[in-house]
């Protein structure tokens, strides 16, 4: 299984991935390429990856998230030149009820965004072009109750310093 | 003097974009007196042109996983050395 592609990315084949007659509830996920970034016009961009090192995290991240709740799951991100609109990640997750599938759902795109060794550069309208340092994440997102209360993960120092918390 | 091989440690490091950019290549080995660090690897790659742009704790892995500064590091480790994430 490969996580990363630089072909566009089909939500549908991970959704038939993951669907089954016992999982009643399947969220999804797409993150799309925005025309803007802190208020500059950005006309396209590149990701790039450590691309054995990401694999072997988006496959860590899986597995935690399918120990965690009763889910299946099913995740891709791509890789290369993207223009605007264009899916940059896509995330299906399937569980019997809906709680589970929410859940799951946003602890990948939150794991992959925190853990996944992929960076961005994005090109803008005046003709520069930056690498893209991320914002700060979403406060920690809640967890049902028994589940470890911390992934096994990026190690703390990375808060203070490459988040900007 | 010689120095044994087995006092000292050979990784291959790797650099990605930004710190890529920054050093003008995204490889290199180095070979540093054991027991070493990740601690001890951006040490001696500080010294050099290559990682004189680095920040004081960059965010680092060992055999493609998460890595501390304090993680032990083995003849033959690959050590990357990466730019604050931005995937998603």
């Amino acid at each position: 299984m490969s996580f990363l592609t630089d072909q566009p990315l089909d939500l549908a084949p991970l959704v038939a991935r993951v669907m089954s007659p016992e999982r009643g509830g399947v969220a999804c996920f797409l993150g799309v390429v925005r025309d803007h970034h802190e208020g500059r016009t950005v006309t396209r961009l590149e990701y790039s990856a450590y691309e054995a090192m990401a694999e072997a995290e988006c496959a860590r991240v899986i597995a935690e998230a399918e120990a965690k709740w009763d889910v299946s799951v099913a995740l891709e991100h791509r890789t290369g030149r993207l223009e605007i609109g264009d899916v940059a990640v896509a995330i299906a997750a399937a569980a019997p009820h809906r709680d589970a599938a929410f859940m799951a759902c946003r602890y990948l795109i939150e794991q992959v965004k925190r853990r996944v060794p992929i960076w961005k550069r994005e090109y803008y309208k005046d003709g520069s072009e930056a690498w893209v340092a991320p914002r700060p994440g979403p406060q920690a997102m809640e967890r049902p109750a028994g589940a470890a209360s911390e992934a096994p993960s990026v190690p703390e120092h990375v808060s203070h310093t490459d988040w900007g918390v | 003097m010689t120095v044994s091989a087995a006092s000292t440690v050979t990784v291959r490091v790797l650099l990605f974009a930004s710190y890529a950019e920054a050093a003008g290549q995204t490889s290199l080995t180095l070979t540093l007196p054991s027991p070493a660090t990740v601690a001890s690897v951006l040490r001696l790659l500080r010294g050099q042109a290559a990682g004189a742009r680095l920040p004081e704790r960059p965010l680092c892995a060992v055999n493609l996983a998460h890595a501390r500064l304090d993680t032990p590091v083995s003849s033959g480790d690959e050590i990357a050395i990466l730019p604050p994430l931005a995937g998603g």
